[in-house]
């Protein structure tokens, strides 16, 4: 942990950070900017490159006032955050029942092949990671995963390469 | 009679603008709320002749919850909506916020104006991008009209609502953990009593429901309490969506009323894939008992005829397994998932679950022991009951409608070593 200065909290974050953790903040009462954390979180660590390191996560706490324990408590509780680098597109595959039954396993085999890595693992280009995921809310398009925001469903090895191809 | 209530605009070109809602009545029945000033007791006493029952999984009656609320007792009251959608199996709520968000606007707004709260949040789970967007876009819309705010249509009504976003945790889907998770925590269930309708949200007065509750009720109070009723069946009043997934040809969500037979929803949803045999059921979210095919198929899908039949419906959420999966497979996935998802703070749940995940796991990898069948009974029977949040029994059940239904084939793993399937 970096030793206590006691940092200007206007100061920290870029503007465009802050107005977005802001705009969170205004959500809710006033002494409850606590409610704001996972909204932050994600704010920063979007803004990161996807993952949150210990600075990012005690100026949140600074910023929202809250001691930086409960901060990490809420990082490593919640699946969504990463505690290290991932990959620019983060791949996420359900591996869940109504995508396992519908050949999820092929997605899975195939999305290692291409990247070269297996779950948990980031490309050494840095471009991709691959993570499993619970059901995403999406079975009736299974096999599915998540890509960034965005949702992709009634998959096959050719719709991934297709994805892959067209990203960034 | 389909898509009636939540997805009744859903024919309509960009159904989630608000135009196309209004185009369909949307918003007249707040309006008429709030002009006639109705009563907030007979907006409950229609919602509890409607058989509304909540339709995130526990089926209690909305109606009733609402009541439990002291309306006038001093101080901020709010209204909550589940939309935390992680029950596997389940992908209804996001057809309603995708398609259909001021509905569910609406209905929050006329909950806050029933139970006298003036705030409302809608916990949306962090992987719903898409849907969020939606959902903000359709609250800048209804603020901009005026439906949102303060002194709603100059009656002296304010009610403010935003959007809350999850960040992965079944768990967040358990009232309490909710609310929790609102407030910037770990998601971990509290315990109850005290209820939310007492200690909720910031310590006040809360009722949480599901969306596509929340979303039934601007219609419910359109066309009356018994004309909701009067679709479904005796205790399973109303329309229902379903999410139907697995080995079938047109998976998807199907809004029809309660008490239509299985049969006909498995024919809606273009029947089993490669014109393979039905071998079971799941048939309301991966918490509910299984149900061997042959007896799906004779079930209509409302409360009472699937719990008579041993389990539950749940979410509406159903799973149909074809005759080429392997049981243990199946439920050896489930087993991981509620052990990851365990939140660990009760002992029976943290370690319970672990047990079974492990147990199943290697009865499914050629590993199991005799004694297996007779531990993963005991065990989820210790787990039943015996925990914080319904988190536990969720994990237990499948496990007992497997064994109740298919213990042979979990004895041919053990004594052979591999699947009687063929698969593996
Ligand atoms: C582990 C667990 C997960 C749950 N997940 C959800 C969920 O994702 N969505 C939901 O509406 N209810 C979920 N519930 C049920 C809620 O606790 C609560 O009963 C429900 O939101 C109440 O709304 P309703 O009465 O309108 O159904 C879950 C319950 C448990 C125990
Ligand atoms: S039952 Fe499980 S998930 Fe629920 S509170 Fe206990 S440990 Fe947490
Ligand atoms: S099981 Fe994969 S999205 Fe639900």
């Amino acid at each position: 942990m970096s030793t206590s200065v006691v940092k200007d909290v206007t100061e920290l974050f870029n503007p465009e950070v802050r107005a977005e953790i802001d705009r969170w903040v205004a959500k809710y009462p006033p002494e409850w900017k606590q409610s704001a954390v996972m909204a932050a979180l994600r704010i920063v660590q979007d803004d990161n490159g996807g993952w949150l390191t210990t600075d990012l996560m005690n100026d949140v706490a600074a910023y929202l006032d809250m001691p930086a324990i409960a901060v990490y408590e809420v990082a490593t509780f919640y699946s969504m955050y990463e505690l290290k680098p991932v990959g620019k597109h983060k791949v996420c595959v359900c591996t869940n029942v109504s995508c396992m039954i519908n050949n999820a396993d092929t997605i899975v085999e195939h999305l290692e092949k291409r990247l070269g890595i297996t779950f948990g693992e980031v490309t050494e280009d840095g471009r991709f990671s691959l993570k499993e995921v619970e059901c995403l809310g999406a079975c009736g398009g299974a096999p599915m995963m998540q890509i960034g925001k965005q949702y992709y469903e009634n998959l096959t090895p050719e719709i991934v390469d297709a994805i892959l191809e067209g990203l960034e | 009679m389909a898509n009636e209530v939540c997805l009744r605009t859903l024919d309509l070109e960009r159904p989630w603008l608000l135009e196309q809602y209004q185009s369909r009545g949307g918003y007249e029945m707040l309006k008429k709320v709030l002009t006639e000033k109705t009563p907030p007791d007979e907006i409950i006493e229609e919602v509890k002749k409607s058989g509304l029952r909540g339709r995130g999984g526990a089926g209690f009656p909305t109606g009733l919850k609402w009541s439990f609320i002291s309306r006038n007792a001093p101080g901020q009251k709010f209204v909550v909506c589940n939309s935390d959608e992680g029950e596997p199996g389940t992908f209804k709520d996001r057809d309603i916020i995708r398609y259909n968000p001021h509905q569910l606007i609406e209905g929050m707004i006329l909950a806050g104006y029933a139970i006298g709260a003036t705030r409302g949040y809608n916990y949306i789970r962090g992987e719903f991008w898409e849907p969020y967007e939606r959902f903000e876009h359709a609250l800048e819309e209804a603020r901009e009209a005026g439906y949102l705010g303060e002194n709603l249509l100059g009656s002296g009504f304010d009610f403010e609502l935003h959007s809350h976003l999850g960040a992965g945790a079944y768990i967040c889907g358990e009232e309490t953990a909710l609310l929790e998770s609102i407030e910037g925590k770990k998601g971990q269930p509290r315990y109850k009593p005290p209820f939310p309708a007492h200690f909720g949200l910031y310590g006040c007065p809360t009722i949480i429901n599901n969306t596509e509750s929340l979303a039934s009720i601007p219609m419910i109070l359109e066309k009356g309490g018994e004309w909701f009723s009067d679709i479904g069946v005796k205790n399973s009043g109303g329309s229902k969506l379903f999410s139907i997934s697995g080995n079938i040809n047109n998976p998807g969500v199907f809004e029809i009323p309660m008490g239509t037979p299985f049969s006909k929803l498995l024919e809606m949803a273009g029947g089993m894939k490669d014109g393979r045999e039905i071998k079971a059921v799941i048939p309301g979210g991966s918490s509910a008992p299984v149900i061997p095919g042959d007896q799906m198929m004779e079930l209509t899908m409302d409360y009472d005829a699937i719990a008579g039949a041993g389990s539950m419906l749940g979410s509406g959420a159903v799973v149909v397994l074809d005759d080429t999966n392997c049981m243990v497979k199946v439920l050896d996935r489930m087993s991981y998932f509620y052990h990851e998802e365990s939140c660990g703070q009760c002992t029976p749940c943290r370690e319970g679950t672990g047990w079974l995940y492990r147990v199943v796991h290697r009865i499914e990898t050629g590993q199991g022991r005799q004694e297996d069948l007779d531990l993963l009974d005991d065990v989820a029977g210790k787990i039943s009951g015996k925990t914080i949040c319904a988190l536990g029994d969720a994990a237990a059940m499948p496990v007992q409608g497997m064994l109740r239904h298919f213990r042979d084939e979990f004895q041919y793993h053990i004594d052979h070593k591999r699947c009687m399937v063929g698969a593996g």
